[in-house]
């Protein structure tokens, strides 16, 4: 199986935050190394590996999500034009011009978002960013009647992108924010079929970050981990951006450290890439929020936690950029990491 | 049903005191209900059994209203107080409160005060009283108050304060009268401090750990001068809600509630609210999750003392909470 | 002196070590059990298995403090606040950096080459650096890592009229509070949980109240206190001298009315001044605690502080002792409910 691949097929899949079923079963295709995996009530796929030994056998999550922001259709305008609100956080600026993809009622629609068009603004507008309310949707419908055979209030919109092959290992798609972060997963469980592990191991493709991290609170629930591990995406260094701000894109994962994080699982995880080369960078965090990390921490009696990150140029933005070898050596740390635990060492997590 | 609305409308329950509402709800339910009770938030439980081999379902409405807290009582016996809830400004200037034991009092601003830098802390409250000592003997800081406003009927249409989530109780209380011998076991769920972050609902779903979670609760409508644009409208029926800021509705319950609507006759229409939530966001995130959407009252004027609601849409919530209630969900949730 | 101890001791969310080894060693020998969790939340509980109600004290470890989180081609380090510290307070102040306790000052630009319109804007955080002393790179990273804390070294000192200067009143109060209390001699569970993490979102008390499932619980705070020149006495949260502060209503929580109001009552009928929390602004643990499982009765008590979340607060040691006797009243009062039923 090859997991770039999958994670192409996966950014170009369609599943906004709610929405997620496609995603779920184009995963669950791609992962042949699951010995049991199930939805749970909100959606998210859980793929368990199960370790080797008697039990107790130490349990570890591992969650990435797979809804992407998106639109959905708030108006039909009496011309056909389609009004939308966002799910999730969409820098409006990118969206202008952009190409959409409408799913409606039977069929998904080509669509274009729009605005006035330059000429008949007033002097100065063009210096001033567009605001969501003046943007439209225009699939082509020339009345309110013929769009309504087609689409409805509710149904969502999400980026027309087909991912793209930059030099060497880069690509550039939607969704990488955090289709990459699956993968990571997967490319995890892989390198896992081939060596031992005590640890059970819960992969998890969570619904719902976007709009709230809804997905991590209830699965951890249903899982009780010792430990969680959060793989999203990180701020890559790009022109403009405080290097203190962000992770060199072809380094590795970021480790980060901070409330989030349990200064146990940092160190190992330190410890482990030094071990098994494997490029990493470190990403300190004053604020332990923005990510699955922050709700799996939290549920029950609480979680050992730490998150990884992905470098990424442009997220939230339809050029989500990155190097795919990240998503490999994340995937690879993951494991070496996972090999390396024992029950004894996750007993010691609740020891201060 | 209108009388209903008028006496829960005018009830006095500001998030955190509810205790008038649920007692007035008890007494219009007490009857219908197998099992009554409250729990340690004050939310007020009643459950009507279904067969075994039925579901869960919890309906949620909220009991509490927006209001204000006093935080000061100066020696002229002028109140200071903060906001409890989602309080638009505009809205209180000249408006009146009302506390507890009835005193009333009217919201103004400083004189010296532009309208353009209006806030909170520049408008006062005047119960009439001409000294500190006087105010006391009346309300005390740290007391909840409401906005005084009375019931209008207009015929098809009516108008209060506190339709806001009231409308919603009223419904739940009519579908309860209505039901007998429900497939599934339902929950009729009177919650607390909505209005400051979801609270009552999440403590209740915690204990009753539905399959299926509902809340009923007022939406926005698009339907006024120069409105921005949104599809809901008054006179539409029931509003199908599709995602507010607390909950993505889930698919399968959404689609549900539309698939009931179109085989009963029920008037709907869909809804996306960009900003604002309800109950169902704090039942979907419950434990492991539950599946949950919300039945919207369309309403002008949300979060005003004057909030318009049609009749015909109230009645369509409650034939769609009746639907729902005798639904077979087995492979729906 | 035990607030001395605890306000001089260094706890930055998710870095409680010194303040709950200090707090630690302060509470085995008045609880049945003493661990901790998977965040590090310490639990003193007292007779586990005895029957009800079951209360709870919280208090939080948490201090604001900076993290380091770049160390520039000359040496100087690069910090983000963690938890809520208004940046203005940041300048000309001394710090101490890591485990290493390395010295190191904030420092700025000197006024003779500013202009005067220059001096209008405050110090933004991405401006501000803090100097070590290191002459290069590689010398600063020899002492100081990325993720490591730098804290404010203000010392404890005893001020005109009964009041106290520190850093970390809030919550080392509380602590000082808990750990006073613990003492109690009570038949019922009482269980001292000293949270972590609540400056950066409340983010222990859930937990601790998920492993404790309290029947109530009181928090216990170092709060806002804004009787300073420039605010309208209708603006200000709380003031110094006014006894304890009770809240009502915060960001987080509308309190138990009825706990509220046996708490009223009992100062005045003990005759302990206590004040209302006069804003609603601002969270504590107490709105985490309240929505645990199927709900918590809850109230905060919070010792009024000025200038909280910067390096020195002022409070008023009547005051202090003031939530220590209503709060020890009340532990007596279900003492007594408890032995009727």
């Amino acid at each position: 199986m090859d997991v770039k691949e999958v994670f192409r097929s996966l950014s170009e899949a369609a599943g906004v935050s709610g929405y997620e079923l496609e995603l779920a079963k184009l995963i669950e295709q791609g992962c042949p190394w699951a010995d049991e995996t199930r939805l749970d009530k909100l959606g998210n796929l859980i793929m368990l590996k199960k370790g080797q030994g008697p039990e107790p056998r130490p349990k570890v999550m591992l969650a990435a999500h797979m809804d992407e922001i998106g639109l959905v259709i708030t108006k039909i305008e009496k011309e056909g034009f389609l009004r939308f609100s966002t799910i999730g956080g969409f820098d409006q600026r990118v969206l202008l011009a952009q190409e959409v993809v409408v799913h409606g009622r039977q069929k998904a629609l080509t669509g274009v978002i729009g605005a006035k068009p330059p000429h008949i603004q007033a002097p100065g507008e063009q210096n001033k960013a567009v605001k969501m309310e003046d943007l439209f949707i225009d699939a082509g419908f020339d009345s309110a009647e013929e769009a309504a055979e087609h689409v409805r209030v509710g149904d969502l919109v999400t980026i027309k992108r087909r991912v793209s092959n930059l030099q060497s290992s880069f690509m550039a798609g939607k969704a990488f924010d955090d289709r990459a972060g699956v993968a990571a997963i997967l490319e995890c469980f892989k390198t896992l079929s081939k060596i031992d592990h005590q640890a059970d191991v819960y992969g998890v493709a969570t619904v719902q970050e976007e709009v709230g991290l809804r997905g991590a609170i209830t699965s951890t629930y249903g899982i009780i981990p010792d430990i969680g591990i959060a793989i999203d995406v990180g701020f890559g260094d790009s022109p403009g951006l405080p290097e203190t701000d962000t992770i060199k894109l072809s380094k590795g994962p970021g480790i980060a450290m901070g409330p989030h994080v349990h200064p146990k699982l940092h160190t190992r995880m330190v410890e482990t890439a030094k071990e098994w080369n494997i490029s990493y960078s470190l990403d300190p965090s004053p604020y332990p929020g923005g990510t699955d990390a922050y709700a799996i921490q939290v549920a029950r009696a609480g979680v050992a936690t730490i998150l990884l990150s992905i470098p990424l140029r442009y997220m939230h933005t339809p050029v989500e950029t990155l190097d795919y070898q990240d998503v490999q050596r994340t995937g690879r740390l993951m494991a070496m990491f996972i090999a390396g635990l024992d029950q004894e060492f996750v007993e010691g997590l609740t020891c201060f | 049903m209108k009388a209903i609305i008028e006496q829960l409308t005018q009830a006095f329950g500001p998030s955190g005191y509810e205790t008038e509402v649920t007692a007035l709800i008890r007494e219009m339910i007490k009857d219908q209900a197998d099992e009554i009770r409250t729990d340690v938030l004050g939310n007020l439980i009643a459950v009507k059994n279904g067969s075994p081999d039925g579901k869960k379902i919890m309906f949620a409405a909220h009991t509490d209203e927006i209001g204000i807290v006093i935080t000061y009582i100066d020696d002229k016996g002028f109140l200071r107080f903060s906001n409890v809830g989602g309080v638009g400004i505009a809205t209180l200037v000249g408006s009146r409160v009302r506390f507890a034991n009835g005193t009333i009092g009217v919201i103004y601003q400083e004189g010296k005060t532009q309208w353009k830098e209006l806030t909170l802390d520049k408008l006062y409250i005047d119960i009439g009283a001409t000294s500190r000592e006087e105010a006391l003997q009346k309300v005390r800081v740290g007391e909840f108050g409401i906005f005084h406003r009375d019931f209008a009927d207009l015929g098809g249409r009516l108008v209060s304060k506190a339709m806001d989530d009231r409308i919603g109780c009223a419904v739940l209380v009519e579908a309860l009268k209505r039901i007998s011998n429900p497939k599934n076991t339902l929950y009729f769920v009177f919650t607390t401090q909505e209005e400051v972050g979801l609270r009552g609902a999440r403590t209740a779903a915690f204990g009753i750990e539905p399959d299926l979670g509902v809340a009923l609760d007022v939406t926005l409508t698009g339907d006024t001068p120069e409105a921005f644009p949104k599809a809901v409208e008054l006179g539409k029926g029931a509003a199908i809600k599709v995602k507010d800021s607390s909950l993505i509705a889930h698919p399968r319950v959404k689609d549900l509630m539309v698939e009931l609507c179109e085989t009963k006759g029920i008037p709907y229409q869909m809804e996306v609210l960009a900003r604002g939530g309800t109950d169902a966001g704090a039942i979907h995130v419950s434990k492991e999750g539950v599946p949950s959407g919300t039945i919207s009252i369309p309403s002008r004027y949300v979060h005003s003392p004057s909030e318009m609601v049609d009749l015909g849409d109230v009645q369509a919530c409650v034939d769609l909470v009746l639907a729902i209630a005798q639904a077979d969900l087995e492979g729906v949730i | 002196m035990l607030l001395a101890r605890l306000t001089q001791a260094n706890g930055a969310p998710g870095q409680e070590n010194e303040v709950r080894d200090l707090i630690r060693a302060e509470v085995e020998a008045h609880a049945h059990v003493v661990k901790t969790d998977a965040l590090g939340n310490l639990l003193a509980i007292k007779n586990p298995d005895a029957p009800g109600p079951k209360v709870m004290l919280a208090a939080h470890m948490d201090e604001v403090a900076l993290m380091i989180v770049g160390i520039d081609g000359d040496g100087y380090l690069k910090f983000r606040p963690i938890g809520g510290v208004d940046p203005r307070v940041l300048v000309a102040k001394t710090v101490v950096v890591g485990s290493k306790k390395t010295p190191g000052v904030i420092g700025s630009k000197p006024i003779h080459l500013q202009r005067p319109e220059e001096r209008e804007n405050a110090f933004t955080v991405r401006e501000l650096l803090i100097d070590i002393g290191a002459k290069s790179k590689e010398e600063a990273e020899k002492l100081v890592q990325l993720g490591e804390i730098a804290y404010f070294t203000t010392e404890y000192e005893e001020v005109a009229n009964g009041k106290v200067k520190a850093k970390a009143l809030d919550d080392r109060v509380g602590c000082a509070l808990a750990i006073r209390l613990l003492q109690e001699e009570v038949s019922f569970p009482l269980i001292a949980a000293f949270t972590v993490q609540e400056e950066v979102g409340l983010r222990g008390a859930g937990v601790a109240a998920y492993q404790v499932e309290p029947d109530l619980a009181l928090i216990l705070e170092g709060t806002t206190a804004s009787d300073v020149p420039g605010t309208d006495e209708h603006r200000q949260a709380t003031a110094l001298g006014q006894g304890p502060a009770i809240t009502v209503m915060d960001r987080t929580v509308i309190t138990n009315p009825e706990l509220v109001q046996e708490l009223f009552a009992l100062a005045a009928e003990k005759g302990i001044k206590v004040q209302v929390r006069r804003s609603t602004a601002g969270g504590t643990d107490a709105g985490r605690i309240q929505l645990s499982g199927t709900g918590v009765k809850v109230a905060t008590i919070a010792v009024p502080c000025r200038y909280i979340h910067s390096p020195a607060s002022i409070m008023c040691k009547d005051d202090f002792e003031g939530a220590y006797q209503l709060v020890k009243h009340y532990l007596a009062r279900l003492e007594e409910r408890a032995g009727l039923s």
